[in-house]
């Protein structure tokens, strides 16, 4: 620390004061390790108590239990390094399904209109989200609450109107249909092993995203928003801009998991998706992601869902009662906010060598 | 004025000329007067000082500067034109770069990230482009040793460093960007006096250099060492507005401290 402090005016051009930090600093500063760490525990742990998990075909359901949860909570990983929160993330999920199903349906229209529709009608309501958390300064916590009440109701309410129940009617008999069943919900076999799509798709949205963090304009700016707003916008990073964007990003991707969910089963339960906001989140805190926003990375959230899935199939593999996976996973997230403090403190402290 | 402009004279920026000019300039904010009939000229080549208690109105002041709250009264004319920023970005364009006491940098993010926020080096155009991550870790380090900041590591979160060092990061970032105007926030207040003195010792080399530099403060010792012009603020209003030759550091300090005792005690804790 002193070192640090008795900067002589004029330094040496030689990179002799250089250090390079020991392999263990750097990879502890790292956000997705302690995921990486726990996931590896947890799943040596599975491959030992349920024998049924040990076999290529069951780990590919648990990477597509992981996707499903996976794809979202890159968004929303993302929304909380920009400092933000999205309590609607689970409910627009569901909200895309049924307006793609109740619309094409009713009025007979081909249902690739319909998915665009309901594209267009998720990212407004991604706008509204951050628009109005930029615009009113009244914390992202409590508007996507708001949102998140209001989906909810609106859900159940429209499709009781329009269809008489609480489920949309079977869409797989409509024009379009084959389409996006291919590119939402198919899979196909390598040997014995069923790939979902989405798996597929996960993995290219987790690359995308680390991309776009890591190695891009923006995703400076996102973690310059979410460590410190003041900070970005004074040096003109367009604050309220990014925020918007990733409360898009958000919806966007519910929307894809939407139609993933609507092409899978051909018809949803107006109901479906609450309490799915919260496992977006804990997968990007167990990932590493700063509740405050500015530390995280896409890798780690994508951990976190691999977390997930793993924990809410292998629990069934292993013969166990499956109502204690929500216990297990309150006691993840504890652990993981508990170390990413630790870390955050390790990263953060004055480095002395 | 001149004198100290004869030392300091730079063959760019022509020294004297005079960068951001205020006339009658005051801020309202609602019923609350924050600022009133401020009359200030900033010089490339010159360190203008602002002085003040708390509340004396040297935020509200630079955050018309900085493009955070736009003025309501009087003329505010940047090279000769009139303007009213609505943004900081607008302020950076003009070339007003502002290092603030506290929301200088963000802690969480490398050395090299902080240096290049919001002005990337990319390839290819738009918020998607590439980022050029070597080019930038170079160019910081050489530019943060130029002016002798040397950092362990140019990848370690910048809330490692110590506050000098964050203030001299921020102050070279501004440099570095064609900055011709640089208003300190308060630079020193947070500082020991071996990094005031770094700290002191940069605003005197982005003087010489000839830009225009507002150092605001409440520590008329410090002003003192650095500043051509001085201008005292007391509830919105300036009290004093003085160059150089026509004030000493006495009159600075009871102007500041607002009476005799308190120049007395300030004599002594100078000790």
């Amino acid at each position: 620390m002193s070192q640090t402090t008795k900067t002589p005016p004029s330094a040496p051009a030689e990179a002799s004061n250089r250090v390079t930090l020991g392999w263990s600093n750097r990879l502890l500063a790292r956000p997705e390790v302690g995921a990486l760490v726990a996931a590896i525990v947890i799943f040596i742990f599975f491959l030992i108590v349920a024998p049924a998990f040990r076999s290529p075909a069951s780990f590919f359901t648990v990477l597509y239990q992981s996707s499903t949860i996976g794809i979202v909570a890159v968004a929303v990983g993302m929304l909380m390094i920009g400092g933000e929160f999205d309590l609607s993330a689970g409910v627009i999920v569901t909200t895309a399904g049924l307006v793609n199903a109740m619309f094409c349906y009713q009025l007979g229209i081909n249902l690739i209109v319909g998915a665009v529709l309901s594209l267009v009608f998720s990212l407004v309501i991604g706008f509204l989200n951050g628009y109005l958390v930029v615009r009113t300064g009244i914390p992202s916590f409590l508007i996507t609450l708001g949102t998140f009440f209001v989906l909810q109701g609106a859900n159940l309410g429209v499709t009781k109107l329009v269809t008489g129940s609480v489920s949309t009617p079977n869409i797989n008999q409509m024009q379009g249909y084959s389409t996006l069943d291919a590119i939402f919900a198919s899979s196909f076999k390598i040997g014995t092993v069923t790939v979902e799509i989405t798996v597929l798709w996960w993995f290219l949205f987790v690359a995308l995203s680390a991309w776009i963090l890591q190695r891009t304009r923006i995703g400076n700016w996102i973690y310059a928003v979410g460590g410190n707003a003041d900070s970005a916008r004074a040096v003109g990073v367009p604050v309220k801009a990014v925020k918007i964007g990733l409360f898009m990003t958000v919806s966007f991707l519910g929307w894809f998991v939407g139609m993933h969910t609507l092409y899978k089963f051909d018809t949803l339960q107006a109901g479906n998706g609450i309490g799915n906001e919260f496992l977006y989140i804990i997968a990007a805190v167990v990932g590493g992601t700063l509740l405050t926003g500015g530390f995280g990375n896409a890798i780690g959230v994508a951990i976190g869902a691999f977390i997930f899935g793993m924990t809410s199939l292998c629990i069934v593999y292993a013969g166990w009662d499956p109502n204690w996976f929500r216990a297990f996973l309150g006691v993840m997230l504890l652990l993981a906010v508990m170390v990413n403090l630790y870390v955050k403190r390790l990263s953060t402290a004055r480095k002395v060598g | 004025m001149t004198d100290t402009l004869a030392e300091h004279a730079d063959p760019e920026l022509s020294s004297g000329e005079p960068l951001i000019e205020m006339k009658d300039v005051g801020k309202t904010y609602g019923a609350i007067r924050a600022l009133k009939g401020i009359n200030l000229t900033v010089r490339a080549g010159e360190v203008t000082c602002v002085l003040g208690d708390n509340g004396a109105g040297k935020s509200t002041l630079i955050k018309i500067m900085a493009g955070l709250h736009p003025h309501n009264e009087g003329t505010m004319k940047v090279d000769g034109k009139e303007v009213s920023f609505s943004s900081p970005r607008e302020s950076l364009d003009h070339g007003i770069a502002t290092v603030y006491q506290d929301l200088a940098v963000v802690s969480l993010m490398e050395v090299w990230r902080n240096f290049f926020l919001g002005s990337e080096l990319t390839s290819g155009k738009g918020p998607f482009a590439t980022l050029r991550i070597a080019d930038m870790k170079r160019i910081a380090d050489e530019e943060l040793r130029k002016m002798g900041v040397v950092v362990k590591d140019i990848n370690q979160p910048i809330g490692t460093l110590s506050g000098g060092q964050r203030q001299c990061v921020a102050i070279a970032r501004a440099v570095y960007f064609g900055a011709r105007v640089l208003i300190l926030d308060e630079p020193t207040a947070a500082l020991g006096v071996k990094q005031s003195g770094v700290v002191l010792k940069y605003t005197a080399a982005a003087r010489d250099a000839g830009l225009g530099v507002v150092f605001i403060t409440h520590n008329p010792h410090h002003a003192y060492l650095v500043g051509n012009h001085f201008v005292i603020l007391k509830l919105g209003q300036a009290v004093l507005d003085k160059k150089r030759a026509d004030v000493g550091l006495d009159e600075l300090t009871r102007q500041m401290a607002g009476g005799d005792e308190l120049t007395e005690l300030s004599h002594e804790l100078q000790k």
